[in-house]
Formats: structure tokens, sequence, C-alpha cells
């Protein structure tokens, strides 16, 4: 009987004609995002779409894309109508401004934070007992120790463990030659390079390569969740801040009316609603009440931001990350 | 003028020649306009540069190896589909045409997952110490897997067709079996078999998906061409993805040339003999 119930009103639904939706933008919103993201956001998009049917009566849908945010900017750059994008790199949004102008200048000024509703860190995964006693940065580069971590060439994810071992290297042995030298030694430590995130994650859990997975924390904490009694999770004293900066496309919500809709979306996630979603999948958040609520989960751990250790993405692109720089160097003479 | 079974002869040229130009030949203009934008010192070196010479280095090494496994494997296997019969040799058959059909990233993670150390064949292979993901010996297997068709599809009619009063003939001329295979149906086949090697290096010189898993893609060792153009791609460096590319689709060109003088020529002095 309920499911008769349950036909009889989907198919009431149906029947509605598109009038009914006063709302006056399109009833979907595409949300292109980075790698390891999909299940955060089928999370928060059943979460938004509920909120959103409460508040305006419009039935909407939100189409989900994941792939390595390098290659998702250049899928928008070649012409994907992404209406937001939610990335794990500053620069894979800053690129759709610079290359193609379909972000606006401001992007990082027009939501808090630098339009980043949450951040995580290069963290680690050991498996279950920390069989190699794994603590700190300094024990990924002893010669017992095998690491995975994707291509950091091809992966966002990669690049934050890339800087936060230079920026780590940097402090603590004080001369760039040293820090070259402790990141070749960190890379040589690497069996395979895979081109994402999650083929780094089955590589690690499912091959049983490596003794330590490196990846966001938030990401080390849904494979422990995954499977428990099998890993755990080590986060250094000392990481990188990972932004994870969000934008509305402005070409693409201009063309398509989306705006309203889209703005609502990016504004959800820094509503305390959202910032619980985000932290329950380990990210770690701002909105003070959700931070204390989950308090335990987040050990204390002191992070260095992009600005501090480098001096910007402008730089670190010149000097670290643009083809034959600095990370093409150490990568390739390991 | 003769007449032709089919009418409509200038359509039909027409309707190709645009499918070719527009599909086929006019991105790979695109592809070398883009190499040939940023001029030859840099052309020069960025092909030059180690990375790039050890990605071309490892590519055409792996694909050699699994070139050479699938002439003979893949010659032996086109016979025996062709001259013996026996239970289940429909399903064999039909069995070959899997690579082609499999999206190759499929069979890239069935083989990792295969030959990882803790795998149904790797587990076995590590206790002799030999390991194959992540060393050039996977992508060699890769390669090997999804260009397996080739030798077989283009070989296996041509023996189907061959007559065997011609053998019969050799024999009872005297020849031993030997010389039968060697130059009776040898040189009957060599054309064919020579068109589904290239076919099977040109393939394996393109792989992505499937290399891509079993690779390790460490830069020096295990990185191939593919990957390298890709990640210069997600560098927005387009020219020096455009440069590697058009490296690899003139090797590639040059081969299909080579195979196609060298059939040829033995037409012609098979023709003469």
């Amino acid at each position: 009987m309920r499911r008769l119930l349950l036909a009889a009103a989907f198919a009431a639904a149906a029947a509605l004609p598109a009038s009914a939706q006063q709302a006056a933008g399109p009833n979907t919103l595409l949300n292109v995002s980075y790698d390891i993201s999909r299940e955060l956001y089928q999370a928060i998009n059943a979460a938004f779409v509920k909120q959103w049917k409460a508040k305006t009566g419009q039935d909407l849908t939100v189409n989900q894309s994941h792939a390595g945010s390098s290659r998702q900017a250049r899928a928008i750059l070649e012409g994907l109508e992404a209406d937001v994008v939610t990335f794990n790199q500053v620069t894979d949004v800053q690129i759709l401004h610079d290359r193609g102008n379909v972000v606006a200048a401001d992007w990082q000024k027009r939501l808090p934070n630098n339009a980043s509703p949450y951040y995580s860190l290069p963290a680690f995964l050991v498996r279950a007992g920390n069989p190699k006693n794994i603590r700190d940065w300094d024990d990924l580069v002893r010669d017992d120790v095998k690491l995975v971590f994707p291509n950091p060439k091809t992966s966002g994810n990669a690049r934050y463990t890339y800087l936060a071992a230079y920026a780590y290297a940097q402090e603590k042995l004080g001369s760039p030659e040293k820090a070259d030298a402790f990141v070749r030694k960190l890379f040589a430590n690497v069996p395979v390079f895979d081109t994402g995130g999650r083929a780094a994650t089955t590589t690690f859990v499912e091959r049983e390569v490596g003794d330590v997975l490196i990846t966001f924390e938030a990401e080390t904490n849904g494979i422990r969740d995954q499977y428990p009694g099998k890993f755990q999770v080590v986060v250094p004293k000392v990481s990188l801040l990972a932004e994870f900066p969000v934008s509305v496309v402005d070409k693409v919500v201009d063309k398509r009316g989306s705006r309203a809709t889209a703005t609502a979306y990016l504004d959800y996630l820094y509503s305390a609603e959202g910032q619980d979603i985000l932290a329950k999948f380990h990210n770690r958040v701002h909105n003070p009440e959700v931070v204390s609520h989950y308090k335990e989960q987040f050990p204390p751990v002191r992070l260095v931001t992009v600005e501090e250790a480098f001096g910007g993405w402008d730089k670190i692109n010149k000097e670290h990350l643009a083809s034959g720089a600095k990370l093409d160097q150490l990568f390739e003479k390991r | 003028m003769r007449r032709r079974t089919l009418p409509g002869f200038s359509l039909a040229l027409g309707t190709t020649v645009l499918y070719l130009g527009t599909i086929v030949l006019l991105p790979l203009a695109a592809l070398m306009l883009k190499a040939a934008d940023i001029g030859p010192e840099r052309f020069v070196a960025i092909i030059t540069s180690p990375r790039s010479l050890a990605a071309i280095s490892v590519t055409l090494t792996t694909a050699l190896w699994a070139t050479a496994f699938n002439a003979v494997y893949g010659l032996a296997f086109a016979w025996v589909l062709a001259r013996y019969d026996f239970p289940g040799k429909r399903i064999l058959d039909a069995v070959v045409d899997i690579p082609f059909a499999l999206p190759t990233a499929v069979a890239g993670l069935a083989l990792t997952a295969l030959f990882a150390k803790n795998g149904w064949f790797g587990a076995p292979l590590a206790e002799w110490g030999l390991q194959v993901v992540y060393t050039p010996l996977g992508i060699a297997i890769a390669m090997a897997f999804t260009s397996l068709p080739f030798v077989v599809r283009t070989v296996q009619p041509v023996i189907e067709d061959l007559a065997h009063d011609v053998e019969e003939a050799a024999r009872s001329l005297g020849a031993s079996d030997l010389d039968i295979a060697r130059r009776v149906i040898f040189p009957a086949i060599f054309p064919a078999f020579l068109a589904g090697c290239s076919l099977a290096f040109a393939r394996s010189l393109g792989e992505f998906g499937a290399v891509i898993f079993i690779a390790g893609n460490q830069p020096m060792k295990t990185e191939i061409v593919a990957l390298l153009t890709f990640i210069r791609l997600e560098e927005f460096d387009y020219p020096a993805a455009a440069a590697i590319s058009a490296v690899m689709l003139l090797a590639a060109f040059a081969l299909l040339v080579a195979t196609n003088a060298i059939q040829a020529w033995h037409v012609r002095r098979a023709g003469v003999d």
C-alpha cells in the first residue's frame, strides 16, 4: 500500500506542469569536483536538494563529475558546462580565470576563508599496529619504508604531499639543498605513482603495496572506517594547510540562468548543516559549534600555509610546478 | 568504360574522403600544426630531454617485447584455429576478440590484480623473486594482452585459404615438413603476418588505459610516452604534449609505410619466382 502511495505521489509530481516550479533557474546543477570527493558530495547534494525543495518548491538535481582537479579545469576551459567548481587546489580555479575568464577575478573574495568552506592536510595512513612505527615526516625517508601517493604531476592531492614535505624539510633542515635531498629521497621510496588519489588508495589497500599511504586527512579517516581493524591514521606534527576552494562558474551560470541556485549551493557548504556534513566526512571546518562538536576527531596539528612556506601559489607555480621546474627536477632524479 | 557492380562510385569516394578528412586527417593536421608552432629548437629540446627519451625508449622496448610475444604466440594461435577441429573451438575463436571489446582500463585493472604480489599469478611469481607489476615487464604484458587479436585475426583467414593441394604437391615432390613450412606456407602468410605484427606494434605504442594501472609510472623507469603527454596536458603545456605526440605519430606512420614497402617487395618477388 505504501509503495502504491509512493508511486502515486511520483506520478502526480511528474504530471505537474513545469509552471509549478516558480523558481527561475533551471532544475539541474553541475558540480565539477576533484577525484576523491564522490561520497562527500553525494551526501551534501541529498541534503541540499531537500532544503532547496522546502525553500523554493523546485525539484533540483545536482549532478557530479569527479576526476583530478587539473583535468577538470581543462575540461571546463574546453567547454564543460559546470555551474560550480569544488576543487582541491587554488591554482585550478585561478586558471579558469587566467586562461578563459570563465570565473571572475575576485572569486576568492566572494566567499569567506578565501572561498574555502573546509580544509584538510596531507596525513598518513599506516597498516594496523603501525608496524614500521611511522610518527612524522622524518620516518618517511627511512630506507625500510615504502610510500604510496599519486603522481604529483597529475594529482592535486599529491602536489600537496610534495609541498607539505618540502615545507617541512625547508623549515627543519634550513637550506634548500637539504630540502631537495629530503624530497628526492621521499620520491625514491615510492614504488608506484598512480594518476589519481583513488587509484593510489586501491594500490595501497587492495594490492597491499607500501607501508604508508599519504593523502588528505579526510581520505585517510574514510579508508580507516571503511576497512575496520586494518589501518590506522597518523597525523604528523606539522603539515600544510590544504584549502578546498569553491566558486560559481560565472560564464556558465549567466548563460544558463542558474546563478541563484549555484550561489545557494555554495552558501549551503558554509551553513551549520553543511559544515556538519563536511566534518562528518573528516574535513576540518570553521564553524565554531561544529568544530567543538567534532573535537576528538581532529588531533592538533600545526598547519603551515602556502603563503608562509612558499610566498603564494604564483611563486609555487613558477618555481615548483611548471614544466621543468623543481618538482620535475626532483621527480626525475630520484 | 567497365561496368561496376555497385553504382555511385563518385558518391562513395566522396563520402570516404570526407570522412577520412574530418575524422582522421583534420585532428592530425591540427596536432602537427600545434607541434610546429613552437619552433625547431624548442621542439628538439622537448624531445631530447632525458625524460622524453627515457619514455620513448621504455615505450618502444616494451612494445617490441609485446609484439615479439604476439608474433610467436599469435601465429601458433591462428594456426590452431585454422587447421584443427576440437571441442570448444568456436568459443576459443570468440575469446580472441575479448581484448578488442574489453575497455582497456578494465583489462589494466584485472591484469594488475592478477600480477600484484597478493594476486593469483603475482604471489607464486614473487616467490621466485620475479616482480611483474610496476616494472617494464608489466607494461609489456598489458600491451601484449590488448594487441593479441591483431596477429591472430590477420593471419587466420590466410591460413584458412591456403590450398591443401599445394602442400601435398610439395610433399609428393619429396619436401620435408620443415621445407614445406619454410618455403611453401610461410611465404604465403608472410604479408598478412607482417601486417598483423605492425598493427600490434602500433597499437602497443599508443596503449594508455591498460598500461597506466600496471606500469608504476615512475619517471625515467616505467613512464610511457602516452602518460608523459598526459602530464604535459595537465600542466596546460599543450605545445610540449603536441611535440611528444607528433614524434609518436611519425614513428607509427614510418612503421606502416615500411610495412607496406616490405609487403610490396615480397609480392613482387613472389610474382617473379
